[in-house]
């Protein structure tokens, strides 16, 4: 497929890994913040691929992995009522909330529906005129667009039985956060591509300044990681610290208008609890006071998100990239993706899930 | 989650700005995909589509761009 199989070419792969090796001269530690971008450089192996020193950290960019499980509880509550058909994307269906997961609720006989599209929600609300047809709204500033156009066909075509549990979240709070933090040790950063799409990257200008550090928004194939870790490793070997664009074919500066006034439109800006990292402000989109009504929280006043139970799981070390999975005593004991104790387990963008999925035979060969 | 995928645009249906959709070609399967999001794509050109919209027109030119910038590194490094 033309603007695929060209970023996949091995040959090409490898020479930006030589190139990179050709400018490094000190060690390096670099943040990849999305899943997708995750589960692209484990499954590829292109950690493996890049001179000794230079270490990837996994970031918190798996909007399954960060949904709060205070909220998995209270969808699964809203999900178990009668009158309630609740759709959400598959991804989210097996991670578990304090509890259990919504699969699990199904096969107590919630109807829960996966669905492809916000829109295919609002679809199999009008087809069920009787019921009250509830979408969990999750993912980063790449989905959002979607979730408001579900809205805005909702209240465009008056279809009244259609509501979101929202817990959308942003990723520019999220990397402040992680910077503040001072045993973080991230020396730079590749932006996610598909959020800088919709976003562009003018938010990202202050973080590289105040942090002096250099951030290159990135796409997802093996030969976009590899020139975004180039570009990056080129700026940190200068001593410079910019935002620098290597996914240009699909993110423009001012990334998509019409996609962010959609999201505008629907939806301000508030604090957001993100699972294994606390409350982080700023960082989360709930629908605007115009659009309240179309709240599930509203909808059903007797349910709300509770707060995240301790358990054994270091998924937010993990998803702060202070921890591998590897780390974790549980990995592929206790936690294995038929019995996952955490969402990055779940979750096919979770990094214990990449680490599971394409690592474990040769992490057991070193044990 | 953030997934989106590059197919190209078929053909263009409609022209109500919130349902404007098309049917645009990924390896081996055609699907529907809203266009609200690229007012400005048109049949035959490539789009990024995530969660059943296009978020994008590719623009073949800084593609183009992109693989070029390989050669010119390899220059760096020659000299
Ligand atoms: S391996 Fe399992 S228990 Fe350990 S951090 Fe990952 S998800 Fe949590």
């Amino acid at each position: 497929m033309k603007h695929l199989d060209e970023y996949r070419d091995p040959e090409t792969a490898r020479r930006y890994a030589d190139a990179v090796a050709e400018i490094v001269t000190r060690p390096w530690t670099i943040m990849e913040i999305c899943g997708g971008q995750t589960h692209s450089i484990v499954r590829h192996g292109i950690d493996r691929m890049l001179p000794d020193g230079v270490t990837l950290l996994h970031g918190p960019g798996c909007p399954v992995c960060v949904t709060p499980p205070g909220m998995i509880d209270a969808a699964i509550a809203i999900a178990s009522r009668p009158e309630v058909i609740f759709c959400s994307f598959g991804d989210m269906l097996r991670v578990p909330g304090n509890d259990r997961s919504l699969l699990a609720a199904k096969a107590r006989g919630a109807d829960v529906r996966m669905v492809y599209s916000p829109v295919d929600a609002v679809k199999i609300a009008q087809d069920n005129p009787g019921r009250e047809v509830v979408f969990f709204a999750i993912g980063f500033e790449t989905t959002a667009p979607a979730t408001a156009m579900a809205v805005l066909q909702a209240q465009g075509m008056g279809v009244g039985n259609f509501s979101l549990l929202v817990s959308h979240v942003l990723v520019p709070p999220a990397m402040e956060a992680l910077l503040s933090d001072p045993a973080n040790g991230v020396q730079g950063f590749l932006a996610a591509g598909h959020v800088c799409t919709i976003t562009g990257y003018k938010d990202y200008e202050p973080i590289a300044r105040c942090h002096r550090i250099p951030i290159v928004v990135t796409g997802f194939e093996p030969v976009d990681l590899l020139q975004g870790l180039y570009m990056v490793i080129r700026q940190l070997e200068d001593g410079r610290c910019e935002v620098e664009n290597q996914y240009s074919r699909s993110v423009r500066p001012e990334g998509n208008p019409e996609a962010r006034d959609a999201v505008g439109r629907v939806f301000g800006v508030q604090a957001q609890d993100w699972r294994g990292m606390g409350r982080i402000e700023a960082s989360g989109l709930g629908l605007s006071e115009r659009f309240a009504a179309f709240d599930a929280l509203h909808r059903f006043p007797m349910i709300t998100p509770g707060a995240e139970r301790a358990s054994e799981c270091i998924s937010g070390e993990v998803l702060r990239g202070a921890r591998k999975p590897s780390d974790c005593p549980a990995f592929a004991k206790g936690c294995t993706p038929e019995h996952p104790l955490g969402a990055t387990m779940v979750s096919s963008e979770g990094a214990c899930a990449a680490y599971y999925r394409y690592r474990r035979p040769a992490l057991a060969a070193t044990v | 989650m953030c997934l989106a995928v590059p197919g190209e645009l078929l053909e263009v249906a409609g022209d109500d700005p919130l349902t404007r959709e098309g049917r645009v070609a990924f390896a081996g399967v055609v699907r529907r995909v809203n266009l609200a999001y690229v007012p400005e794509a048109r049949a035959g050109d490539y789009v990024l589509v995530h969660a059943g919209f296009a978020i994008a027109v590719i623009d073949e030119a800084e593609a183009l761009r992109t693989l070029a910038l390989l050669d010119e590194i390899g220059l760096e490094g020659g000299q």
